[in-house]
């Protein structure tokens, strides 16, 4: 079998270099993330630790298998927004009595848990996941509701979340809730929706309308515990289908009721037994330019990835600037598509269509690592009909039914970003390493674009073009873009599924398609017309 | 000569599979008999056949010599050994045997008679010229023995109907409750009174003799180190005998055995004082629990010497002519909480690994319940070497290293006693363990440092274990986060006290704090059956058994036990007391209390009809009825107050 060489010069100055700018971008996703598990801030953490009550990772800690792995998702949803970074919700996916399932927990640190706008683009995100790969939920509730000055955004879309429930449960996917708090007026149609209800002793507060809203409402006088109360909802009303003591016992249920879930992963099971990578995943830090205009060889990143380091290429001599090829990942075929030289030109789209045919046909699942600038341009490419090249690309990625993992190693740039499988795409999961970038073009070329474009306007109407605010134009433009294509700027609006660190990528990648296996994993057999 | 072609041993436990062991190298094929608790224990599968006994204690099994002797006869046995205890020293057994025309591996009736009582056993041997301690049959001879003496049953042993008395005040009172003590344990009330001496050794010479006019001694064993007049180490030869004394000794046990005409295997029991003079306690006229010392500095195997002499060979030349060669020490291995005053230990043995740098007689393997029914020994561990203080040092290591799981045992004050510098010194006499209190003996070899890595051990095999188990992601990173936000967490239980472990892995390896102090720990290896991890500059591997919620951890720190707490722990299923109220309309069929009748929890108060069937209100927790609210042959609605029951006030009934 085809072993991947190892060719890094880890002695290499560029090698010390890359890997300390890295490690200082791995340092600033750091510094966010312990932001995200700051949650509302010391105060708001200790008066709810005060009141004997959990911080929302630590019901999640409680209800995943110990010592099992668990992917957060979307944790600095919201950065370098008005809310707070992670969007006062966690989610993620993780393993509760052998099953996968993804967990949605409410930060009541952050607001009560109020939805923003963001939480509801995380939860939503999260919801889609789940419901693509027939993963239980398992919701640990205790929120405010919406977060009432932002409603106007919120109210009207907010309500697929409630719908989308119960479509998970016509699907047979299990949706539970364990509410742990406040779960009030829309709020309520969350347990509302779930299959199965947990209430924690009078803790959980299940209403429409509180007693001030009652009493507006239809002058009667009421008590929350009357209304919305833990044992109301188990003893009178039977929206609680069990009774818990407290927290800790509400999380113990949880794991119970996914225990009897009957849960069987309908996706083939991975290989029984598979060998690591030869080389350490640790060179990834010295292998990765952060400075985009220096390509870098995918390979070597499989080497890093690919079980055994093996990989069977595919066309290795046509098309090379984009690499194909077999391999398998924690037991699992995949099919890679990986950017070699940024630049996708006719043969690599060609490739890339054939490529995508053929794991259909074998029903392997897809891994996109992208670093590319877009297509090319140029008289001779358009006269080419690099469109049409493109557009094969990205029909076969549209219609490709068969799970995609996405992985943005470096830039991603222009119609390359739809072509290689990009958010609009749909991928299962997406994942961005810190150093990543992403826009229609580049800064510079925007910015130079733009310059153009106004020059020759001016020109069009003879007026004098100012060069001096030409050069002020073009550096803020850049500098804009620039910070918009960042990683942290893309995962905030949850653009991505997070981002990781480059060494993580082989465990990430591993969840990511057990999870995926949770479906049959089935190619389609007839495409749509390639234009040619 | 009676060939013995098929031999039944009246025994269980570890003797019967030593015996078994000897019996299938000369050929013989072997029966076992067995009580109810015993059917699944390991002597049994070690033996060809085996026949039930029935019966759940001793007097309705292994003491009831008319079913063995038909357990013989059925399993067509043509020899019986009895092994230690149970019918060993019963006359009665042995005629039996005999008479129903099998081959008795063991003494004459008539010498296990003789020496079965003590009184005429002093008797005997005053007149062949053994010296005995000074005593009299009556407490009004008292002046001929002196004191201290010691009122003794003349029947039985292990310490029943004995009393040390030190003044003649206190003689008649001691006398009256020994034979009280006596004519309950034994059924014979006659004692008598002895010469007490104060912390002497206990030495014993083992003798053997055959039908061909041969006696020898085997040498002896010193037995002084006991608990409760039981011993737990044993030697040969002893510190405190030289060759002159050795040979008087064993001129003096020779005499014993002649003055009875004993054949086989038996033991003169001697007591040795400070003086170095020694005087007949008595004899046992079987083989001895503590044989094997013997049998590792003679080389000789004293259960085919039995064999033999059963079937009428004269001894052979190398056990007329023995040779006494290095020095071998045994241990008493018990199920029992020598800190807690030897109270026995039962459960079942999760492991049961001995070090096998030593020999083992056992009748115990993993996975054996140990039961109240029967003596507490799990094995006895024997080492052999050159010296005494390399045979105590094996001994010591053999048995740190043993891996003993399921049942509290004595081991950590076998080590002490054989790391000890009295004990090394030859210092051993009856008194030892009052002058070494075996609550501090006994405490755990492994300090409270050590605990500390036992319990970061048993928390990381039981990591390894729940990731072999997983279903899934189970060859990702342990505990991986791409958020870490807290470390992983067990709680865990030993000897009442609890540990908390957290630990994290990371790319840089484990960080691990146990009780919030960190540990300096790299690990080398890491699976539910070992740890190898190196703590602040030592590598070592942790032996670790993981057996539901118990993990065992053994390393040469010592050895621990622990009980995983649960994390989620399931709430007390306890109910509010108070108003109990009719769940449906019915009638009351009766009412089965009244007014300040005392109830405990699950007591039936009321039975209603309902709907045809009769349902049953029961008590929800302890208490007092304070009201009956109902009368039988009522009809009730539901949520009728039937009963109301009262919680005692600062109950703690839970």
């Amino acid at each position: 079998m085809p072993v991947l060489p190892d060719r890094v010069d880890r002695d290499a100055p560029e090698f010390a270099a890359r890997r300390g700018a890295l490690l200082d971008l791995l340092a600033e996703v750091d510094a966010q993330l312990a932001l995200a598990r700051g949650g509302g801030g010391e105060k708001y953490v200790e008066r709810h630790r005060q009141r004997g009550k959990l911080l929302a990772r630590e019901r999640i800690e409680l209800l995943l298998d110990p010592d099992s792995p668990f992917l957060e998702l979307s944790p600095l949803a919201a950065w370098g927004t008005t809310y707070p970074v992670g969007a006062s919700v966690v989610t993620g996916i993780g393993v509760v009595e052998g099953t996968e399932v993804l967990v949605v927990a409410n930060d009541p640190t952050v607001r009560g848990g109020a939805t923003n706008p963001w939480t509801a683009r995380k939860s939503g995100r999260a919801a889609q996941i789940a419901e693509e790969n027939r993963l239980p939920v398992v919701n640990l509730v205790e929120s405010g509701g919406a977060d009432l000055p932002t409603q106007s955004e919120i109210f009207i879309p907010g309500g697929r979340g409630f719908r989308d429930l119960t479509r998970k449960s016509a699907k047979a996917i299990p949706t539970v809730a364990l509410v742990f708090g406040n779960s009030t007026a829309g709020g309520a149609y969350i347990p509302g929706m779930c299959d199965y209800v947990v209430m924690v002793k009078e803790r959980a507060k299940v209403f429409l309308g509180g007693p001030p809203l009652v009493k507006m409402a239809t002058g009667e006088e009421s008590d929350d515990e009357e209304l919305g109360g833990a044992e109301m909802h188990a003893r009178v009303s039977g929206l609680a289908d069990y009774l818990a003591v407290d927290e800790v016992d509400a999380i113990r249920l949880g794991r119970q009721i996914v225990r009897r879930l009957n849960r069987v992963k309908l996706g083939r099971a991975p290989a029984p037994s598979y060998a690591e990578p030869l080389y350490d995943a640790d060179d990834l830090l010295g292998m990765i330019p952060t400075d985009l205009r220096e390509p870098f060889d995918p390979r070597e990143v499989l080497a890093r990835l690919l079980d055994g380091s093996e990989f069977d290429e595919f066309k290795p001599l046509y098309g090379p600037s984009l690499v194909t090829g077999w391999g398998q990942l924690h037991g699992y075929p995949v099919g890679v598509l990986a950017n070699a030289r940024g630049v996708l030109f006719a043969e690599e789209s060609e490739k890339a269509a054939q490529f995508i045919q053929l794991a259909n046909q074998s029903d392997i699942p897809l891994l996109f690592l992208q670093n590319t600038t877009g297509y090319m341009v140029g008289k001779n490419y358009e006269q080419r009909g690099i469109i049409k090249a493109g557009a094969q690309m990205i029909n076969a990625v549209s219609n490709s039914d068969v799970p995609h993992l996405t992985v943005t190693m470096g830039a991603s740039y222009g119609a390359g970003n739809y072509g290689m499988c990009g958010r609009a795409y749909d991928p299962r999961f997406l994942f961005t390493w810190p150093n990543a970038k992403s826009a229609v073009m580049g800064p510079a070329q925007l910015a130079g674009v733009l310059s153009i474009v106004a020059r020759q306007s001016a020109q069009a109407r003879g007026k004098p073009y100012d060069d001096e605010q030409d050069r002020q134009m073009r550096e803020l433009v850049e500098t804009q873009i620039e910070a918009e294509s960042r990683a942290l700027f893309l995962t905030a609006r949850v653009y991505d599924d997070g981002i990781i660190d480059p060494r993580d990528t082989r465990t990430v990648l591993g969840m990511a398609l057990s999870v995926a296996h949770n479906n049959p994993v089935q190619g389609r057999r007839g495409f749509g017309v390639f234009r040619m | 000569m009676t060939a013995i072609r098929r031999l039944l041993v009246a025994n269980r436990g570890e003797i019967a599979v030593r015996v078994f062991r000897t019996a299938r190298a000369m050929g013989i094929a072997t029966v076992a008999v067995y009580s109810e608790p015993d059917a699944s224990s390991a002597f049994v599968r070690a033996a060809d056949v085996a026949v039930p006994l029935g019966g759940r204690t001793p007097a309705e099994s292994y003491l009831r010599g008319d079913a063995v002797v038909e357990a013989a006869l059925r399993a067509g046995a043509d020899g019986v050994h009895p092994g230690y205890g149970f019918l060993s020293e019963s006359a009665e057994f042995a005629t039996a045997v005999v008479e129903a025309g099998l081959t008795w591996v063991g003494p004459p009736p008539a010498a296990i008679a003789a020496m079965g009582s003590k009184v005429e056993a002093k008797r005997l041997m005053a007149a062949a010229g053994v010296p005995t301690l000074p005593w009299a049959e009556s407490a009004a001879d008292a002046d001929r023995v002196g004191f201290p003496l010691l009122v003794k049953a003349s029947a039985g042993g292990g310490g029943r109907g004995m009393r040390v008395v030190r003044t003649a005040a206190e003689l008649d009172d001691a006398v009256a409750a020994a034979a009280r003590e006596a004519g309950a344990a034994f059924g014979d009330a006659t004692v008598f009174l002895e010469r007490y001496v104060e912390a002497p050794r206990h030495v014993e010479i083992q003798v053997f003799a055959d039908t061909h006019g041969n006696v020898v001694s085997l040498f002896e064993r010193e037995c002084s180190i006991q608990r409760r007049h039981q011993k737990i180490v044993e030697e040969s030869p002893s510190p405190a005998v030289s060759a002159e004394l050795r040979a008087r000794m064993g001129e003096a046990a020779t005499a014993a055995a002649r003055a009875v005409g004993y054949v086989g295997a038996g033991t003169v029991e001697f007591v040795l004082d400070s003086a170095g003079e020694f005087s007949f306690l008595e004899m046992n006229t079987r083989l001895q629990v503590e044989h094997p010392v013997t049998e590792l500095v003679t080389g000789l195997d004293l259960v085919r010497l039995q064999l033999l002499v059963a079937q009428g060979e004269p001894l052979p030349a190398e056990a007329r002519a023995p040779r006494l060669d290095g020095h071998a020490i045994e241990v008493r291995l018990y199920a029992e909480d020598a800190e807690a005053g030897f109270l026995p230990s039962t459960g079942t043995l999760r492991g049961f690994d001995v070090d096998s740098s030593v020999r083992l007689d056992s009748g115990f393997e993993a996975g054996d319940g140990v039961s109240p029914y029967y003596d507490s020994m799990l094995a006895k561990v024997v080492a052999y070497a050159p010296t005494r203080a390399e045979a105590a040092a094996v001994l010591a290591r053999a048995l740190r290293r043993s891996r003993l799981h399921g049942v509290t045992t004595n081991r950590d004050l076998l080590v002490r006693v054989l790391e000890e510098d009295e004990f090394l010194a030859g210092g051993t006499d009856t008194a030892y363990l009052d002058r070494h209190d075996p609550a501090k003996l006994g405490r755990p070899l492994l300090d409270d440092g050590a605990a500390a890595l036992h319990a970061a051990a048993a928390a990381l095999a039981l990591q390894a274990a729940r990731r072999d188990a997983t279903p899934v992601w189970g060859r990702l990173p342990s505990g991986w986060r791409n958020n870490p936000s807290q470390p992983q967490r067990v709680s865990l239980s030993r000897r009442g006290a609890e540990t908390v472990v957290d630990y994290a892995f990371s790319r840089a390896g484990v960080t691990l704090s146990v009780d919030g102090a960190a540990l300096d720990i790299a690990l080398h290896e890491c699976a539910a059956t070992h740890v190898d991890a190196t703590v602040d500059g030592v590598r070592r591997v942790f032996a670790v058994r993981i057996t539901g919620d118990n993990v065992d951890v053994d390393s040469d720190l010592g050895a621990s036990e622990y009980v995983v707490r649960p994390r989620l722990p399931e709430p007390d299923a306890h109910v509010a007391a108070g108003s109990l109220t009719a769940p449906m309309p019915g009638a009351v069929v009766r009412v089965l209390v009244e007014v300040g009748t005392e109830v405990v929890a699950g007591q039936p108060l009321v039975v209603l009809e309902a709907m045809k069937m009769e349902h049953t209100v029961a008590a929800p927790a302890a208490g007092t009825v304070s009201a009956v609210g109902v009368t039988a042959g009522q009809q009730v609605d539901a949520g009728t107050v039937l009963v109301v029951v009262d919680e005692p006030e600062n109950s703690d009934a839970d």
